[in-house]
């Protein structure tokens, strides 16, 4: 019984109450290091009293945290379901693909876009959308597509 | 405001909240905007500046109100006019450039422009305006019994004052201080109230488990990780009336004994989150969280945890998981959450709809639930429509109701007129139903019976455009995505099916695919650890089973009737039907389509790159999608 009680209490082992703040905190250190480099990863680790491994486990799984660098313009495309019946998602993402000469998940050598499919971005009655950073960009067309992207290589944020 | 010590106090101030809301429908004249996300999206911010100016140039004064989403999100942006002692005059697809206009009419000129008027709600004492129609006369209104959605477009979810005005906290108040936590688990049970999440298991008896496990602490947790693509049920109670969420959590965190609860909510939903912090931070302040509530004795804390995009976290076990700050991966069950759940400790989880159901059942009774809808499946359903129908939206209808009457009395029938062909329900891990299904009554059982799930809301109907293979497939692609790989049948059998999906949609597929599907189906359900890789196959294997033709025609014929799969169907003009009005001429971007004006027009195969642009222009039907070996062979191999 003795042994149990050591284990229950030793800080060794994550306080469980503490590591129910990881995703919060995760959110945080992303905003702060703009992604999850080894240094981001470290500070949560040390902050919540737990190892950078465990840290790194749960940032793994979760589609909204970055283990890689991103562009200075995230883009992100929709392939939720009235994206897709309005016959946006696949098209699209081929001719984001072919503009910016990346896979979708690759960041462009210059650093400025990286190109993302993600799930609905609720934005469904004007589909198909995509969201660049923070703006939502609705009914898209591909014309539209290759103004709004002429347009983010030319200015900046 | 400070924190109501005790029952007197939280009845003085319900009223004064009603009196407050008489005194603004009797005296004022208020302007309601419809501030859900899809109201917003349709532009409401525009329409709400474009309202305050005008108000500010006429200078008339005017209480603007913000609601949730009413469910209409067809009809968005939504302003509604309630003058003094009136009713609510509910305008629809409002632009900002309409906004004087219709100031200028209603509020100057007393005019009701019956063109811009969806309807009129009534007022707190049932007044009317007479000639326009009220909800309740409308189709899409007319068979809805709204409980889960009761409040949402009707109050401002960021007033717990309007909460409470309308009659909110009462099923808390009588929890609390008329019934012992068994007779609240007992009033659930008897009120038959099965899981709103889909699964559809009884409430009240998971209460029961959690409050008979034996271990402390307890904790209640709401799932709010609502991902279903085309689904936003849930997101629209979090929008549109937060607080009948809490207080069904604070009634099942009294009834199970429980000290502390979390509401686990996608991160997507960023909006919903605003309004969840807003409204707990309110029921703090005012004392319905937090130590000794009401002065009754009872304590009970409230926690928001945001998701971080995993699909599989709306797995109870995995959400749990989530929670802890770990990899959101299920485990296998049991033991349940309620022997063991967050941390080890009794659980209980349920839907955003079971909580906000629960709190409206303690106000009004078990006996009045357990009256609507069928024996076996009481109370309502909470329906977001979407897809190849006229009214999407979101619609709560009775138990037993049928399909067609969903599809085609509130909905409105299929767009453009064209062919119903099938509806899916349950989302990615659901199922579909042909025509001939449309009478199956709507209920957690006739929808297993009939092949499809009850799931938790998603309703999305497709027409004959849509190829039944492809529309497998896309399900196919977004639950095989998701799988979180802890377990082989999901992650290797959602991969492996979805490789048969392609082959078949690309014209490479064989009759011995149709008996794969199948067989990896098997595995899936019976090996996969979680709902999500067992419930996998569910959309491949009902259009296999309601639409096998299509599949054989793709991968015998490799004809795709729907005129979808690329290069697997061709274009042809029915000399009947066609006047040669030169429409689809037009629209052709090879300039395939000749004619003379008047005159039946033709495609030349060799020309036509099978886009679809004359099938979608065409208003006489006779475009007409065809096997490619009916057409002369000369002229398809190009």
């Amino acid at each position: 019984m003795a042994d149990s009680d050591r284990l229950e209490n030793s800080p060794i082992i994550a306080n469980p109450q503490k590591q129910t703040k990881l995703l919060a905190a995760l959110y945080l250190a992303q905003e702060e290091y703009g992604w999850l480099n080894p240094e981001a990863i470290e500070h949560v680790a040390d902050r919540l009293g737990l190892s950078p491994g465990q840290v790194r486990s749960t940032a793994s799984f979760y589609s909204m945290f970055n283990l890689e660098p991103q562009g200075e313009y995230r883009i992100q495309v929709c392939e939720g379901l009235s994206c897709y019946l309005a016959g946006g998602a696949e098209t699209i993402i081929d001719y984001l693909a072919h503009l910016l000469n990346i896979q979708p998940g690759e960041t462009t050598a210059d650093g400025k876009f990286s190109l993302e499919v993600v799930q609905c971005i609720a934005a469904c009655g004007s589909a198909p959308a995509m969201r660049v950073n923070d703006e939502l960009y609705e009914n898209l067309t591909l014309e539209r597509i290759a103004l709004i992207i002429r347009e983010l290589e030319g200015g900046s944020p | 405001m400070p924190v109501l010590k005790n029952l007197t106090e939280l009845k003085e101030l319900r009223e004064k909240a009603r009196a407050q809301k008489a005194d603004r429908e009797n005296n004022k004249l208020t302007i309601i905007l419809g501030m859900g996300t899809c109201g917003i999206a349709a532009g409401a911010n525009e329409v709400a500046a474009a309202v305050r100016e005008e108000l500010d140039k006429r200078n008339i004064e005017a209480e603007i109100v913000n609601v949730g989403c009413i469910g209409m999100c067809h009809n968005e942006p939504l302003l509604d006019i309630q003058e003094p002692g009136g009713p609510r005059v509910t305008y629809t697809k409002v632009k900002p450039a309409m906004v004087g206009k219709i100031i200028e009419k209603h509020l100057v000129k007393g005019e009701l422009s019956k063109r811009w008027i969806f309807g009129q709600l009534p007022g707190e004492n049932g007044q009317t305006i007479e000639g326009l129609k009220t909800y309740d006369e409308l189709p899409f209104y007319s068979k809805q019994i709204r409980i889960a959605l009761r409040n949402c477009g009707i109050i401002d979810p960021e007033s717990i004052e309007e909460y409470l005005a309308s009659g909110g906290y009462g099923g808390l108040e009588k929890a609390l201080f008329q019934m012992s936590p068994d007779e609240v688990i007992e009033e659930i049970k008897d009120s038959g109230l099965r899981g709103r999440g889909g699964a559809g298991f009884l409430t009240g008896l998971k209460w029961e488990f959690c409050r008979k496990a034996k271990d402390y602490p307890k904790y209640v947790i709401c799932n709010a990780d609502e991902g279903d693509p085309g689904a936003f049920m849930d997101r629209s109670v979090l929008e549109g009336d937060p607080h009948a969420l809490l207080e069904g959590m604070i009634i099942a965190g009294y009834a199970i004994g429980a000290p502390e609860g979390y509401i686990y909510c996608r991160a997507e939903y960023p909006l919903a989150i605003v309004r969840l912090k807003k409204a707990i931070q309110q029921a703090y302040d005012l004392g319905f969280l937090g130590e000794n509530i009401l002065g009754s004795g009872y304590s009970f804390d409230l926690k928001i945890k945001e998701g971080a995009g995993a699909f599989v976290c709306g797995e109870e076990t995995a959400l749990i998981a989530s929670i802890e700050g770990k990899r959101g991966e299920p485990r296998p069950r049991p033991p349940y959450p309620a022997a063991s759940g967050l941390w080890g400790k009794p659980t209980n989880v349920n839907n955003v709809k079971s909580y906000a159901i629960a709190s409206q059942i303690m106000v009004r009774g078990a006996d009045w639930f357990s009256k609507i809808g069928t024996k076996k499946s009481p109370g309502t359903a909470v329906f977001a429509l979407t897809g190849k129908i006229k009214n999407t939206g979101l619609v709560e209808v009775p138990m037993g109701i049928s399909l067609r009457e969903i599809i085609y009395d509130l909905g409105g029938g299929i767009i453009n007129n064209k062919r119903f062909k099938a509806v899916q329900t349950g989302g990615p891990l659901g199922g579909c139903l042909p025509e001939d299904a449309l009478d199956t009554a709507v209920d957690f059982d006739s929808l297993t019976a009939a092949g499809a799930t009850m799931g938790s809301g998603g309703m999305i109907v497709v027409d004959q455009d849509t190829c039944m293979v492809e529309f497998a497939r896309y399900f196919l692609t977004f639950a095989s995505a998701e799988s979180c790989g802890k377990c082989v049948p999901c992650r290797i059998g959602g991969q492996r099916l979805l490789e048969v999906l392609t082959r078949i949609t690309r014209g490479e597929g064989s009759l011995e695919d149709l008996d794969e599907i199948e067989r990896i189906s098997k595995y899936m359900r019976e090996g996969s650890l979680c709902a999500l890789g067992q419930l996998t196959p569910g959309p491949v294997m009902a259009s296999l089973r309601f639409f096998r033709e299509e599949y054989e025609a793709h991968v015998t014929e490799k004809f795709c009737p729907a005129g979808v799969c690329a290069g697997m169907y061709a274009y042809e003009i029915d000399a009947d039907p066609c006047t040669g009005c030169g429409l689809c001429a037009k629209a052709c971007p090879t300039n395939a389509i000749t004619g003379e004006k008047k005159e039946p027009h033709a495609i030349d195969q060799l020309q036509c790159i099978q886009c679809g642009a004359c099938y979608e222009v065409c208003n006489f039907g006779a475009v007409l999608v065809k096997r490619k070996h009916e057409l002369p062979v000369a002229e398809v191999n190009k």
